[in-house]
Formats: C-alpha cells, sequence, structure tokens
C-alpha cells in the first residue's frame, strides 16, 4: 500500500463529517469500507487531497424497520446486510445479490452505501437499489435530500452526490407477499465481478405476472433497468415461454462494454439468457 | 522406524501461515533504504533522455539512477543454457539504458529513506520516448520485414533446435489417419502468493543479500559473475519464501540492482515489488504455438508424431529460457510407443516479458500436445479415448523402456493407475449420463477428458545437462551434523520456498538414524550456512536432495558403527543398526545408541587410531536418471452450452510418484497443481494489446482461481519405485499441474463434440466456449479493445 500523500480526518459525529467534507473541497475521498477506494489509492488511480473516514459514525451502521420500507445505514456492511432478519424477510433480493459480493473478508469490511456511492455498474448492489426503487438520502452542510435510485447513477463510477455530499442511508420498500425474487450473477470466479448480472423481482397473481422489476449489472456505463423486459413480461400468463420471451429484449437500448472478460456482444447475448433463468427462477416455474 | 510414509502435519506451516517469520520485506536493518523502479510504459522505444532532476530534490530522496548512471557497472544478467552454437543471446542490461523492449522494463530508480517517498519521487522523472514497432504475434515476428525487437540480430529468431529419431516419412507415407492440430499455449504469470522482494546489507567487506528466490546458490555466483564482485564476499540468504513455480530460479535486475545501489550508497537498500509490478516484470511462462502431425493406422496405433514449436522468448534470454520449451522434446511423445518423431522449436524474440521455467517448464505444454492428439485420434476413430491409450502405451512388462525421445524409462505401470482411475471416476456411469445428455439434448452437456501423463522430472543428470549445453550440474548435496547433545542438524542445498522440506528432511533422517523426528533441526537457504547446492525446481528436492540426505545419514552411520564396535568390543561385520541402536548380532544385551556414539566421539577420551571425534558427514548425489512419475486424471466438466460456463464436476487423480515420504504433503502438492494446471484451461492468460502493452496487471483481470471455483479432488495412487534412486521416489511438485491442463480441455471438447467442436483455445472461458458451439473456431481471443470499460475500472468496483 503505497498511496501519494494525503490529508485524514476521521470525524466523530455526522455533523463534523459533512462539515469536513465542505471544507475539504471538491478532491477529497470519503473513505467507508475502504474495499473499492484502498485498491484505487494503492494504484495510484486515485489522488484524493484528503481521505474523510467515516469509522466513528457508528449511528450510520442501523438498520430499522421504517413501516413499508427498510432503512439500510449507509455504513452497515455486507456482512451485517447479510444476517440481518429485516433484510431477509422483506429485502429478501438484496440479501442474495450481496452473498454473491466479493468474498467473506471483503463483505465483512465493505459497505452497502459505499458500494452504492462507488457507483460501478459492474458491482451487483446498484442494480439491486435500482429494481427495488430505492431511495438514498444525501447530506451536506446545506441539507438534506432524497435521490431515487433511478437518478443516482449518472455515468461510469458517477453518483449523483455532490463533492460535499454524504450518503447517509437507503430507504428500500418492502416486497409485500406473492413476490420472488432471483439474483442471477454470471462471473468466470468466485471473486470476480459480474461479466452480467440480473437482478428481478416478479409478483405472481393467479397465474399471471402482476408486476416485475428486472434490474441489469454491467450492460452500460450504469446499472439499467431493463423496461423492455418489465413491459413484455407485466400481464403474461406465468409460463416459462413467456417469461423467456421477455427475457429476449433485455439488451434493448442498452449499451454494454467491452472488455477481457467478455466482448458486447457476448454480454448482449448474456443478459438474454440470464434474464430468463432469473425472471424464471424468481417466479418459481 | 516408520517415519517414511507418515502424513506428518508441516512443522514449518504455523510460522508460514501465521507471517510470524522472515520474509524478506520482514527484515530492516537499521538504516535501510528503500528502492522503487520507473518502468517502461512502451513495449518498444528508443530512449532519448531522462530528466531525474525534479526527484533528485524531492525530500527523503537519497538517489535516482538511470541505466545510462549505472552502464559502467551493471554488466548483462545471464542465460544458462545456450541450447545451440549459434543461438543469439542479446545482452539483457538489469535496467535499460539506450531502448526499452517490454513495457515494465525498469529504466531508473529511486532510492529513499522510505517507500512512500521513492514512488512519489518516481512521479518526477522525465523520460522521453522515441517508440518503435512493437513486436507482439510470434508468427508475424518469424515472417521476412517483420519489425525487430533487437534490430542488430537482424532476425526476431533466436535459435532453432531439433531432434529426430526413427523414420517419419516412413510412419507418415500411406498412413491411414494423419492428424494436424495447431495448440496455443497461452502466456502465463506464475502469481506466486509472496512478491519478489530483495534486501542488499554491506556486511564489513562483503554483502549479504536476501532475496524471495529459490536459488540461492546459484544467485551467489550469478551475482559475483555478473558484478565482479568475489563470490567469497557475497553471502546470499533466501530466508522463508512465499512460492515461486519457478517464477523465482532466476536472477533479477533488481537483485543485482540492490547489490549495485548497497556498495554505491554503502547503506542496507530494500525493494519489494507490488503485484502489478509484478505482473509486468516476473518471467512469463508458456508461451508457444504448437503445430503438430500424428500419423496412426486404422487401429489407432501411433507410426510418428511431428512437432513443430514456435516459443516465445519474450525481449531476452534470461536464466534457463531457451532451455524451457526444449524440455518438451522429450515429452511430446508421453507414454506411448511409436516409429519416428521429430522435433523442432524455434525461439522467438518479441516485445514482452521474458518468459521462463513455469511449473513443469515445457513438459505441460508437451503433454497438453500429446494428450489432446490421442483425444482427437480416438474420437477420430470412433474409440474410446482410453482404449486408445491402451493399444499405445508401453506395457507394465516393457520396462526399462527406451522411448522414441531418447530416455530411458525405468519404471511405470499405466495399467494399474489407469484402472484405479477409472473405478474411482466411476467411468462408465458418467458415459452413460453424457450419452443421456446428449439425446435430451440438455442444455447442459456433459464431457469426459483423459490425460494419461508422465515426465521427467527429479531434474538432473549432470551428464544429461551437459549434453544439452546447460551451464551446470544436477547434483544435489547434504550434510548431517550430529551435535553432542544427540541432536541433529541437516543442511540441504535444495532450497524450500513452501514445499515442506524442514518436515520431509527431518522424516528421512529420523527414520535412517532411529532419532526422534522432533530432534532434527533443517537448515537451507543460506550460503553461509549451506555453502553447496544446485537449490529447489523440476520437482527435484526429494528424488535428488532427499536422496543426497539419505545418503549422508548413511555415511553418519558408517561413521559411528567404527566407533560403537570399539565401544562394544566387537567387529563392525557382527554390529546391527536398528531404530538408533547398534547391537552384537545374536548377543541380546550388548548394544550401545547412537546417542551414545555421539557422547563417545565429542568426549574423544578413547577414539581407535585415526578416527576423527565427529559423526558429521555430508553427500553429494547425481542421478543417473530422470524419474518418471506418472499417473491417469479424469476429469467430468459440465458445459452450459447457451452461457458457455465450464463446471467442473469431479476429477480424479491418480499418481504414481514412487515411494512417499510425507502423504500429507504429497496431497497438497497434487492439489495445489491440479488448481495450477486447472487455471490455465479455464481461467489464467496474459493478455498484450496490439500495442504490447500488458492489460492483465491486476488480479481483477489475470483470474487465478481460488477453492470456492474448484471441484473436491478424488486423490489416490499407485506406488511403482524408481530404480534410479535408493528411496524409490520420484517427485511430486509438477504432476498435478502437467496432468491437469489437458484432462480439463479433453473434457470440455468432449462435451462439445456432438456440435461439431474439436478444440477451444486456453483459457476456455465462456465467451471462447459460446464462439466455438457458435462454429466461430478459434476466435474469441482475449483482446483489449480500445477505451474498454473493463481492467482498472472494474478493480474499484462495488464493494
Amino acid at each position: 500500500m503505497i498511496p501519494a500523500a494525503f490529508d485524514y480526518a476521521r470525524p466523530a459525529s455526522l455533523d463534523e463529517a459533512v462539515r469536513v467534507l465542505a471544507d475539504a473541497g471538491e478532491d477529497a475521498k470519503v473513505l467507508a469500507g475502504g474495499q473499492s477506494l484502498m485498491p484505487l489509492l494503492r494504484l495510484r488511480l486515485a489522488y484524493p487531497d484528503a481521505l474523510v473516514d467515516l469509522d466513528r459514525l457508528d449511528g450510520l451502521r442501523e438498520i430499522r424497520d421504517d413501516g413499508d420500507a427498510v432503512v439500510i445505514g449507509a455504513l452497515a456492511t455486507h456482512h451485517q446486510v447479510l444476517r440481518d432478519p429485516l433484510v431477509n424477510e422483506h429485502l429478501p433480493l438484496l440479501a442474495r445479490a450481496t452473498a454473491t459480493v466479493a468474498d467473506p473478508a471483503v463483505r465483512h469490511r465493505g459497505t452497502f452505501g459505499g458500494s452504492l456511492a462507488h457507483a460501478d455498474p459492474a458491482g451487483d448492489l446498484p442494480a439491486v437499489a435500482l429494481a427495488l426503487d430505492a431511495v438514498l438520502h444525501a447530506r451536506s452542510v446545506r441539507g438534506e435530500r432524497e435521490i431515487p435510485a433511478a437518478e443516482f447513477f449518472v455515468d461510469w463510477m458517477t453518483s449523483a452526490l455532490e463533492p460535499d455530499e454524504l450518503l447517509t442511508a437507503v430507504r428500500i420498500p418492502k416486497l409485500g407477499p406473492g413476490w420472488g425474487v432471483h439474483y442471477e450473477k454470471f462471473h468466470r470466479t468466485a471473486q470476480a465481478w459480474a461479466i452480467v448480472g440480473v437482478a428481478c423481482a416478479v409478483r405472481r397473481v393467479q397465474g399471471a405476472v402482476e408486476d416485475v422489476r428486472v434490474a441489469l449489472t454491467n450492460m452500460g456505463p450504469v446499472p439499467v433497468r431493463a423496461s423492455a423486459v418489465e413491459r413484455f413480461a407485466e400481464g403474461r400468463t406465468l409460463s416459462r415461454d413467456a417469461l423467456r420471451a421477455a427475457a429476449a429484449h433485455a439488451a434493448d437500448g442498452t449499451g454494454p462494454p467491452a472488455d477481457l472478460h467478455g466482448s458486447a456482444e457476448y454480454r448482449t447475448h448474456l443478459a438474454g439468457v440470464l434474464t430468463a433463468r432469473a425472471l424464471t427462477a424468481a417466479a418459481g416455474v | 522406524m516408520t517415519e517414511i510414509g507418515t502424513a506428518r502435519r508441516r512443522s514449518e506451516d504455523a510460522r508460514l501461515v501465521t507471517g510470524r517469520t522472515r520474509w524478506t520485506d520482514n527484515i530492516a536493518p537499521a538504516g535501510t533504504l528503500y528502492a522503487a523502479f520507473l518502468r517502461s510504459p512502451y513495449a518498444h522505444a528508443r530512449i532519448t533522455g531522462v530528466d531525474a532532476e525534479a526527484a533528485r530534490r524531492r525530500p527523503n530522496v537519497v538517489a535516482v539512477l538511470t541505466g545510462a548512471d549505472l552502464a559502467g557497472e551493471q554488466g548483462a544478467l545471464p542465460c544458462a543454457w545456450t541450447v545451440t552454437e549459434d543461438m543469439r543471446n542479446p545482452a539483457h542490461p538489469p535496467m535499460a539504458v539506450e531502448e526499452v523492449r517490454y513495457a515494465g522494463e525498469p529504466v531508473a530508480c529511486v532510492v529513499a529513506r522510505d517507500r512512500y517517498a521513492a514512488y512519489d519521487a518516481l512521479e518526477d522523472i522525465d523520460v522521453d520516448y522515441e517508440p518503435l514497432p512493437a513486436v507482439v504475434d510470434m508468427e508475424r515476428a518469424v515472417q521476412d520485414g517483420a519489425a525487430l525487437v533487437h534490430a542488430d540480430l537482424g532476425t526476431n529468431e533466436s535459435y532453432r533446435w531439433v531432434f529426430e529419431n526413427g523414420d517419419l516419412d516412413a510412419a507418415f507415407r500411406d498412413a491411414p489417419v494423419v492428424l494436424e492440430r495447431r495448440y496455443v499455449q497461452q502466456r502465463l504469470i506464475p502469481t506466486a502468493m509472496e512478491p519478489r522482494a530483495v534486501l542488499c546489507e554491506p556486511d564489513g567487506d562483503g554483502f549479504t543479500l536476501y532475496s524471495a528466490t529459490q536459488i540461492p546458490h546459484i544467485l551467489r555466483l550469478m551475482l559475483a559473475t555478473v558484478t565482479g564482485i568475489g563470490e567469497h564476499r557475497i553471502r546470499v540468504v533466501a530466508p522463508d519464501v512465499g512460492g515461486g513455480f519457478g517464477s523465482k530460479l532466476q536472477v533479477y535486475g533488481e537483485e543485482v540492482l540492490c547489490l549495485l545501489l548497497a556498495r554505491r550508497l554503502g547503506r542496507p537498500v530494500k525493494w519489494t515489488e507490488t503485484r502489478s509490478e509484478g505482473n509486468m516484470a516476473v518471467h512469463h511462462g508458456r508461451d508457444q504455438i504448437q503445430r503438430l502431425r500424428l500419423a496412426a493406422d486404422g487401429d489407432g496405433r501411433v507410426r510418428g508424431l511431428k512437432v513443430d514449436l514456435l516459443a516465445d522468448m519474450g525481449a531476452y534470454l534470461m536464466l534457463v529460457t531457451p532451455g524451457i520449451p526444449l524440455l518438451g522434446a522429450f515429452m511430446f511423445n508421453g507414454i506411448y510407443k511409436m516409429d519416428a518423431y521429430s522435433f523442432a522449436c524455434t525461439g522467438v524474440f518479441t516485445t514482452k516479458t521474458p518468459t521462463d521455467a513455469y511449473r513443469g517448464a515445457g513438459r505441460p505444454e508437451a503433454t497438453f500436445g500429446i494428450e489432446r492428439l490421442m483425444d482427437e485420434l480416438a474420437a477420430e476413430l470412433g474409440l474410446d479415448p482410453i482404449e486408445v491409450r491402451r493399444r499405445n502405451w508401453i506395457g507394465h512388462g516393457e520396462f526399462p523402456y527406451d522411448t522414441i525421445a531418447g530416455l530411458t524409462y525405468d519404471s511405470g505401470d499405466y495399467e494399474a493407475a489407469t484402472d484405479k482411475a477409472l473405478a474411482l471416476f466411476e467411468y462408465d456411469k458418467l458415459r452413460a449420463e453424457q450419452a443421456d445428455r446428449r439425446e435430451r439434448r440438455d442444455p447442459v452437456q456433459l464431457g469426459i477428458g483423459v490425460s494419461t501423463f508422465t515426465e521427467m522430472c527429479g531434474l538432473a543428470p549432470s551428464r544429461v545437462l551437459g549434453s544439452l549445453s546447460y551451464g551446470a550440474g544436477g547434483w544435489e548435496h547434504a550434510a548431517v551434523r550430529v551435535l553432542p547433545s544427540g541432536k541433529v542438524e541437516v543442511v540441504t542445498g535444495s532450497s524450500a520456498h513452501g514445499q515442506g522440506h524442514e518436515t520431509a528432511w527431518a522424516q528421512i533422517t529420523a527414520d535412517r538414524l532411529g532419532v526422534p523426528f522432533e530432534d532434527v533441526k533443517v537448515l537451507h537457504g543460506d550460503t553461509a550456512v549451506s555453502p553447496k547446492g544446485m537449490d529447489t525446481y523440476g520437482s527435484r528436492s526429494l528424488a535428488v536432495g532427499g536422496v543426497a540426505l539419505y545418503r549422508a545419514c548413511d555415511k553418519v552411520i558408517d561413521k559411528a558403527r567404527v566407533l560403537a564396535a570399539h565401544l562394544l568390543e566387537a567387529a563392525e561385520g557382527d554390529l546391527e543398526f536398528t531404530a538408533g541402536r547398534f547391537a552384537v548380532r545374536g548377543v541380546r544385551d550388548a548394544g550401545v545408541t547412537l546417542q551414545e556414539v555421539t557422547s563417545a566421539a565429542f568426549a574423544a577420551h578413547d577414539l581407535p587410531d585415526g578416527v576423527e571425534p565427529t559423526l558429521d558427514s555430508d553427500a553429494t548425489f547425481d542421478p543417473d536418471n530422470f524419474s518418471f512419475p506418472h499417473g491417469t486424471h479424469l476429469c467430468a466438466a459440465e458445459v452450459d452450452t447457451e452461457t458457455g460456463m465450464v463446471r467442473l464436476r469431479s476429477y480424479v487423480a491418480v499418481d504414481d510418484i514412487g515411494k512417499v515420504v510425507n502423504p500429507l504433503i504429497v496431497e497438497g502438492q497434487v492439489h495445489g497443481g491440479l488448481a495450477q494446471g486447472i487455471a490455465q484451461a479455464l481461467y489464467e492468460e496474459a493478455v498484450y494489446d496490439a500495442d504490447g502493452n500488458l492489460t492483465t496487471t491486476t488480479m481483477a483481470d489475470y483470474l487465478v482461481p481460488s477453492a470456492a471455483d474448484l471441484p473436491a479432488f478424488t486423490t489416490d495412487r499407485t506406488e511403482t519405485p524408481a530404480t534410479s534412486n535408493p528411496l524409490g521416489v520420484k517427485g511430486v511438485g509438477e504432476a498435478g499441474t502437467i496432468a491437469s491442463t489437458p484432462a480439463v480441455v479433453n473434457a470440455v471438447v468432449d462435451a462439445l463434440r456432438p456440435f461439431g467442436v474439436t478444440d477451444v483455445p486456453m483459457p476456455c472461458t465462456p465467451e471462447r466456449v459460446w464462439r466455438a458451439l457458435r462454429g466461430d473456431q478459434g476466435a474469441g481471443h482475449a483482446s483489449a479493445e480500445p477505451g474498454a470499460a473493463g481492467g482498472l475500472g472494474s478493480a474499484g468496483g462495488g464493494r
């Protein structure tokens, strides 16, 4: 670990944290679990002037029931999310996707909020937040605001957070009865990022698809809601063929990346196959 | 005693696993300075200027040196294997002076009071480069008019080496079956757990150089040769070393440079590489293009084999670079009989990181070629791949057998290993399931891959090395010191870097001398402690170094016998030595323990005339022949035809490595070897773009599988002792790696045969399998497209 020099602050309260962040200017970075930032520092791909370490903000670790939603503190670790009864009961899609994130060591340090704020389209959780219509709570010295997931992921590794804003919590509406969920992650090794991932939730009512949410990991610079699939699936009879036909539209309108692990053409193909699998698994057909 | 054969837990593991030990990077003498290297961002360029003034002015920077600054003293890195008289071996400066020839080649270094200051200063060095054409593709590199890596050589060919035996024309003439295949052994990055690290400490009138190396003895000699410093002024220590797989069988520029810097500055100088730096600058492995032709009779009997290789040397020849593919010359025939064989290899320069030994070194490549061909032959003739092999392999009754490649296999039992593997694998049952899945057109198809391999190891008989123009011998040395208290110190020239010598050597010693295992301490890896040795590589430690120890123990017993006879007032010939005690044959109570003999020797009060007061002994062993481990590996792979994903369902490895000293260590070696061979088949590949940039510089891009990605291995053994050494051992360090790569690829191809697929290039990534299914054979080689979103961006990804 040989990063370039930076200033370091470890505020004791949220108020202090946003103040420090505001004072630190545009080139400060927020340090949560460090599982994404540390490699960037180590490789000298990031040269922040200052690091604002949130380690002491224990208040941001809480996961609580908020009526029709679960509110997850930005500093809750992946491990904590995985073990949390509220998450497992009301947000099983999040639990499933979180279980596929990296490895146990990373999951013990890495945070839910950190992986959203990092806004890597290859990360698993941005797509889940998008599929579940999460609302992200941000705070700065200027006040608080709520950002819907659909507006949060702006571009490759770029979120809607302003440089002085801190992600504090994520509010995710509970899925009620009748929903089935699945996260289909396709990766070459257990610890590798998804080549493509599909986050999917299906509500079944009397043999038909009443409601469906599909979001894709790593099919563009930001996580993508597969709206065409949702449109084609909703209201259809619950059958493998119908779901597969809908899944064929998974890559519609996407601009998947090409890298060492897969060409754009291959990702386009995978999106269809994996979406079909995710849909049928979520629907239980 | 029964120490030999006992599955003891390794006594060195507690310290290795916890890291509470002396890794080179943990050693920090007072006043240590830290070096960092600026590396070329170009594959090929002329250096037209270096401005290091700003870097020199930075706080805590002690020195900044360029290749030009060191040109007068840095010498050239050695290549110890002149494979042909006319081999072209361009000078290889430890730090580039006028031209860089691979991305990652050092061009300047900073020495500072801490690592942070050193790395900060690197960013202030300005190097002007005039780019020259990259030479990336071997096949293009040997064509007329190709851009040259070394302009003054006039060619990119380093050498052409040929071996022929038998009448190949006759073998191919009218042959009912002729197969022609082109296989690519992709380039691999060794990826030892511990990165390279060097610390050089001026020490009176000499230097102590600590290095994470496999070869302290060879390194010492080579450092002396390169720098002109007397060998007696250099002590090399390989403290605990965390893996090498051949990558630390090298004399690296950074080792030479740390020595030169310590000499210039009169201070200890340390350098520890980063992982991404290592990916560029540790020598790579494999990288050859194989053109193979095989002639067979209609019943599957092989008549002849023609092998033509292009082997990528990279930019320079390093310690044994040119010889690596040639080790394959003796292995392409595998375990099979044939009438004619020819092997030709062209060593090719490219503007890439030099290649050299990597686990198996030439033998995995050859084994892959022949084992893939045997499966192809079976498919061509509609025969079971096991049956085709049975028709061709050397029968158990035919040993010793002189092979077409000029070796004498001393022993083997291919029938026994294969029968055992088939039973463990439930071969017939899996074939039935395969037929069923094919019938049902299951989207997940099942493939079965076979690999009946052998290898040559126990490197090596010195006379053979001499005949191959290798620059050294292949013997190994061991010394046994019996301390006055009866405890024993063993000194070995074999330098362990994870293999478990401290346990296995203590077992051999305890077994031979009849002392408790706990009473034996094994010392290695320090030229001041173990001055003689040929170090560790090529599965040689036990089969050569272990035998040297066995012989040294015998010498201890011989010495003790003289004294025991004197003490017992008996004739030497009447003494029996068992369980650490000399007894007079036929006289039950008359005896003396080794401990008592040791005490008597130490006291020296009553020694026979001419007997020295010590039992200490040493021995050097130079084998007459290689050893030839063999085995049958069977792999069942499920291939998802919709996504191209390959999942290994089961893997059976039955190895015959002769006698076993510690079955637990053997098990570990087999598991690790399998993982590395499977990694070549499915996961790993060093990828260069068209400009010669390495795009797999991080572990996010260079995929090394973990336990989570591998099946539970079923391992077993047959035991056919080697006849070439008194322990009957063969070596196991490389067997798993050599055997498994073709077993896995054969399984993948077997699954896809109904779709007309006859090959999938390695690594068999999901996309390549998918493309192969679409009839896009050979396509899908990894390439980093300009502006691709992957790579380092994803290194920060979403966690």
